[in-house]
């Protein structure tokens, strides 16, 4: 739904800020000005609301100009979408004449590989035809496992606006004959769609049941599908959307208690990483988000550390203990407040001093005496190493008061709600370390990874984030610099670019250890650079070979191209490691700048701070 | 000897209707180049696209992937573990210590599976190897004077020979006619080179026929030759599009019997395809060799279906316009009159296990490898073994079409510390059963995207749990030719097995039962879908009554036909699916 009304508006926006100076433009140039000034902060919720509201101003004769773009749409809907899902080409080779067929009769027809189908966008399919085989035992052709999947599952929603019709092809010799063309069809039944034509189970000679399947359906859809009526109502839909402001509702003092809802491995099995793709689903609360922005998680600490902490302190965890929340002092038992209001898995420097203090320890002592040894070591060493290494006599509440109170953990948000709608997705790489003979794990990562069960509720928030954002203007190219987990805010970045149908080149520069185990959303990419919304990607993985490359070096490999590309206006991202990468990263640039722009390194570092100063360079490194 | 219908009325030569896609793919491939100097610069993806996928076949190589992982990859939204399983030309299977030594340590280096696998085209097979080390794999090979030209797709695939180590004399001879018939019948197209071994593209002339042999668009379908030297028929004559059987006159070769129209692969459930016996078109001099296979492929690349690829094969050929027109085609092509077929008898189609002397005064060893998979498993060090033998060896290695190894040319000083090695490393386990020998499968998973059940995974126990049957039974010492494969096309030829498994889904095997010792038959399908308990059950039942029932010395595979518990199969379209 949000999808298919912000095509107009955003649309509207391109072709005025792309030709300003064109007479036949819809806006004047100050009309402009301050349209697009009071779109500035729209989330895209906002953007989706205002664009119906003007939509529907101009189906009222107010804005004339506007009609056709509605229309448009109306017409866009009508599609006959037709998915095949394959095992050996026979599923496909039906779904190739079924696309004959129907485009000889005038229908607009979209054919794709179910596993190249966004499930989701079902819920704005009118006519929807399967073709799909089984395999032997009765499961789905792996192209189909998602789709699958996904139908079968509890996400899946109502389709009473759909008419389908399912072709499924087997062997009647199995057990399981036609099994998966079977459940797509019941389950359309079951979510409420409409069965055109019934459902036509082929055995191995297919072909004259397939081709009569074919006839059938394109006779029946040809009147419905080749008309063009009145345009799509799009007014009433809109009410539906959550109202302004229902963002700002959720703080970081009162987070969204919202349903985890996925934790999936998106490293190898044999990859050196664990890293995750996390959704969250925000429901009805209304909570919206840009892309650029970040989400800030709420956790508890590991209740098995806290034990293993409380009995090396010799503490009962019955201890009573009291805290300042929200300015206010309540009591804890230690066990409850270690759990959820401190912080045990990062260590401040200010702890080793005191914990050295506290236990007239001379290895801790000479750490805590200087600043640097003491940042570093603390930052390999949890709170629970620092007190293994010497015994100390003190009360709880004195060893509560040296703690930090427990702070959420911000992560790049890695969709798009033009997209995902209502949820939100992270990507989360599991910090995890061995210590004195334990695997230590990150608080907020392990939390996630470990502890946290699909359909549990995550306390979140939005912490905006208005120095990463994606151009203005939909044709401006972009630059994208995301090794490792920083490739989260180009996923969302990509998936915006999409739904706005933004026309600018996309250049992605990833980089990870191996290509086998550590390519981050890999089959994403390809199919971005399938569809051509991606126009170029380049890869550093760092240990496929003896000697070490990484995203810097591929910069360098692609200087001139990258130069052009800033000359013609590109916008340039970094996310990621701060300390090394992005660091290396702009020392490459400066070099890149210096030598195809003839300038000295001086002049270079200036350009950058140009290209700063001018929202054109952003970073979101930690 | 042909069982087949020999005469059509007013045969259909050529297939008229809309060409196969493939057929598209290889017209438009230029040579069979197609784009894969740009697939293999590309990073986003470990595989090949489109058509080079497929035309990377005629280069010997196969896209795989691992398939135990494929669905645990695509929730991690990684692209399936994309690599290549490669196939080498070995013509008769013969390879030097020099070559194996560093076929040894590529497997070692760059393959995700780490062994060497010899295959039932008397060859091996690297598996797992990631696009990065593709050139690498191919430019290693060329360094050791090898190749995999050719040795997959719609071209004449590897050239068997019957590994036969005692007459040395005339193995030499048929050996050195298998590798002539390989080269004669190898693209000439430079592709490979150019592609692999990074050799400068020569433009051709005008008028230059590139393929003379081939054509442009090179055969219909995969196509098979071998040279056999009777009695022994280890290389299965009827799994083969074309053979050529030695005849010789004291120790010496003087031609051959050709025959022609073998051939296993079928589809499920598609009953115009079937396993068939090739056909004896009779005797010609062995200078004659080169000229009648000429004919016999061009006559196949003329008149072989090219509509429909699952009856594009040699065999299907025949059947259609009669064995007399092709051969009447071939002799017109060749202009070369076939005389009659000199006699001759196979008896068997296993290997010889241990050492046996040659008439040359050298020693030979043959060597069981179960799968053919040359890897160190726990206590049976097999890739170690090989390794350190072929350290001390002084003759050659000889592959044989039963996916075992033979330690060829020793001299009677070095046998000991031959065997030695090969006790070490368990490569001599003399506690081997028959039925082990005499079993056997294709790799199927989890590499083999056409698979459908497990095959080489499920082999050794499934011999396990056999010979635990036989000895219940009463039949200890007896074997039954078994063999298994993963899906019906055939390279684990259970189509000439005595009980021949054929992956139908997961867990689940149709068995055929009747072929018999010499492979001169093809089986007959006994059940469909049985499960891992309902094959051993099946097993037991027919062994207890075969044990009861034959006739003495009658082999499981005629007892069955005897008995009446399958029909025979003569002809096969008429009668492999007969119900």
């Amino acid at each position: 739904m949000g999808k298919i009304v912000m095509l107009p508006e955003q649309r509207l926006l391109k072709q005025n800020t792309s030709n300003s100076a064109n007479k036949s433009s819809a806006l004047d140039a100050n009309q402009l000005a301050s349209l697009q000034q009071s779109v500035a902060d729209y989330s895209s919720l906002q953007l989706a609301w205002a664009s119906g509201y003007l939509a529907a101003k101009s189906e009222q004769g107010q804005n004339a100009q506007l009609a056709p773009v509605a229309a448009a749409v109306a017409v866009a809907a009508k599609t006959l979408t037709i998915l095949y899902a394959s095992q050996t080409g026979n599923a496909k080779g039906v779904a190739g004449q079924l696309e004959k067929s129907a485009k000889a009769a005038g229908i607009n027809v979209v054919l794709k590989n179910i596993a190249d189908y966004k499930a989701k966008s079902i819920k704005n399919e009118t006519h929807l035809l399967i073709v799909a085989s089984t395999n032997g035992e009765g499961e789905p052709p792996d192209d189909a496992i998602e789709f699958h999947e996904f139908l079968l599952g509890k996400k899946a929603p109502k389709l009473p606006n759909l008419s389908y019709s399912v072709l499924a092809l087997g062997d009647s010799s199995y057990e399981f004959f036609c099994k998966t063309g079977q459940d797509f069809d019941e389950r359309l039944q079951a979510l409420g769609a409409k069965q055109v034509s019934p459902r036509v189970d082929c055995d191995v000679d297919y072909d004259s049941d397939s081709e009569s399947w074919t006839l059938n359906i394109v006779e029946t859809l040809k009147e419905e599908l080749t008309q063009t009526d009145a345009p799509l109502a799009t007014v009433s839909n809109i009410g539906d959307l959550p109202t302004a402001g229902a963002a700002s509702v959720y703080t970081k003092q009162k987070p969204l208690a919202a349903e985890f809802s996925l934790s999936q491995k998106i490293t190898g099995r044999d990859s050196a990483k664990d890293v995750r793709h996390i959704e969250i689903d925000l429901g009805e609360s209304g909570l919206t988000y840009q892309v650029g922005d970040a989400l800030g998680v709420w956790f508890e600490n590991d209740e098995q550390l806290v034990a293993k902490l409380l009995t090396e302190l010799n503490f009962s965890g019955e201890e009573k203990i009291s805290l300042k929340v929200a300015g206010e002092v309540e009591q804890f038992t230690l066990k409850a407040a270690l759990i959820s209001q401190l912080e045990i898995t990062q260590t401040a420097p200010s702890f080793i001093e005191f914990w050295a203090n506290a236990s007239k320890n001379t290895e801790l002592v000479a750490v805590a005496s200087d600043k640097n040894t003491a940042r570093e070591f603390a930052g390999v060493h949890q709170i629970i190493d620092v007190v293994s290494l010497a015994k100390a006599d003190i009360d709880a509440q004195t060893f509560v008061d040296a703690l930090r109170k427990i702070t959420p953990r911000l992560y790049s948000i890695a969709s798009a709600q033009a997209e995902v709608e209502e949820e939100v997705h992270l990507t989360v790489g599991i910090v995890s370390y061995e210590a004195n003979g334990d695997t230590r794990t990150g608080g907020a990562s392990g939390f996630l990874a470990e502890r946290l069960a699909e359909g549990q509720k995550v306390r979140i928030f939005v912490e905006h984030n208005d120095n990463f954002r994606l151009p203005q203007a939909d044709d401006t190219p972009v630059i994208m610099i995301g090794p490792g987990t920083g490739v989260a805010p180009f996923r969302a970045f990509m998936q915006e670019r999409e739904a706005r149908d933004a026309s600018g080149d996309n250049w992605m520069f990833f980089g990870d250890q191996t290509f086998t185990q550590d390519f981050l959303y890999q089959t994403e990419w390809q199919n971005y650079l399938k569809s051509g919304l991606l126009t170029r990607m380049d890869l550093a993985f760092s240990r496929d070979q003896a000697e070490k490359i990484y995203v810097q070096d591929r910069l360098k490999e692609q200087a001139a191209d990258v130069f052009a590309w800033l000359e013609r206006g590109a916008h340039l991202y970094i996310c990621g490691d701060g300390n090394r990468m992005a660091k290396d990263v702009h020392q490459t640039l400066v070099e890149i700048i210096a030598e195809h722009g003839k300038l000295s390194t001086e002049q270079a570092e200036d350009y950058l701070k140009s290209l700063r100063s001018n929202k054109r360079y952003q970073k979101d490194v930690y | 000897m042909s069982s087949n219908f020999t005469k059509v009325e007013n045969p259909v030569l050529i297939v008229e209707g809309k060409q196969a896609d493939n057929e598209r793919m290889k017209a438009e491939s230029d040579y069979l180049r197609g784009t894969i100097k740009e697939d293999l610069a590309d990073r986003m993806t470990g595989g090949f696209t489109g058509d080079n996928s497929q035309l990377i076949r005629t280069h010997g190589m196969y896209q795989q992937d691992d398939r135990d992982i494929r669905a645990e990859r695509q929730k991690q939204k990684l692209e399936p573990l994309h690599n290549v399983m490669l196939r080498a030309r070995l013509p008769g299977g013969i390879i030097n210590p020099i070559q194996w030594l560093a076929i040894d340590k590529f497997a070692d280096d760059y393959t995700s599976y780490g062994s060497i696998r010899l295959t039932t085209r008397q060859t091996f097979q690297f598996h797992g190897v990631l696009k990065p080390n593709i050139k690498l794999m191919h430019q290693t090979l060329h360094s050791i004077g090898l190749d995999s030209i050719a040795t997959a797709g719609d071209v004449n695939r590897n050239v068997l020979c019957t590994s036969n180590p005692v007459e040395s004399e005339l193995h030499q001879e048929a050996y050195e006619w298998a590798t002539k018939l390989s080269e004669h019948l190898l693209p000439k197209t430079r592709a490979y080179a150019e592609i692999w071994l990074d050799e400068v593209r020569v433009e051709t002339t005008e008028g230059e026929v590139v393929e003379p042999i081939l054509g442009s668009n090179y055969l219909p379908r995969k196509f098979k030759t071998t040279v056999v030297i009777p009695p022994n028929n280890d290389i299965d004559v009827h799994a083969n599009d074309l053979n050529f059987v030695a005849i010789s006159k004291d120790g010496k070769l003087i031609g051959f019997n050709v025959l022609v129209g073998g051939g296993l692969a079928m589809t499920h459930g598609d009953n115009s395809t079937y396993p068939r016996c090739a056909d004896d078109f009779g005797f010609i001099p062995k200078e004659h060799t080169l000229a009648i296979a000429e004919a016999v492929v061009t006559t196949q690349r003329d008149w072989g279906n090219r509509v429909n690829r699952k009856n594009a094969k040699t065999k299907y050929t025949l059947d259609r316009v009669g064995v007399d027109t092709f051969k009447a085609e071939v002799e017109r092509r060749a202009g070369i009159n076939f005389s009659d077929s000199r006699p001759y008898k196979f008896t068997t189609r296993g290997d010889s296990f241990g050492w046996v002397a040659g008439i040359d005064g050298k020693y030979h060893l043959t060597l069981f490898i179960e799968n053919g998979r040359i890897l160190d498993f726990d206590g049976k060090t097999l890739k170690t073994g090989m390794r350190e033998i072929a350290k001390i060896h002084q003759g050659d290695f000889r592959l044989t079409a039963n996916q075992n190894l033979i330690v060829a040319g020793v001299a009677e000083a070095d046998k000991a510390a031959i065997e030695q090695l090969a006790r070490e490393h368990g490569l001599i386990n003399d506690s081997l059963s028959n039925q082990r020998k005499n079993s056997m499968a294709c790799v199927s998973f989890p590499t083999c995207p056409l698979a459908m059940a497990e095959a080489e995974r499920y082999l050794p126990g499934l011999v396990d749990d056999v010979e635990a049957i036989l000895t219940k039974n009463g039949l200890k010492d007896e074997s039954i030719i078994l063999r298994v494969t993963g899906c019906p096309n055939g390279c684990g030829r259970a189509m000439l097995a005595e009980i021949g498994l054929i992956g139908k889904g997961p867990g689940k095997y149709n068995m055929y039962l009747g072929s018999d010792v010499a492979g001169s038959r093809v089986p007959k399908l006994y059940k469909e879908n049985l499960d891992e308990a309902a094959v051993l059950s099946e097993i037991d039942a027919l062994t207890a009554r075969w044990s009861a029932e034959r006739n003495d010395g009658e082999a499981f595979g005629d007892f069955v036909i005897r008995a009446g518990i399958v029909e025979q199969v003569i002809v096969s379209f008429r009668d492999f699916h007969h119900a």
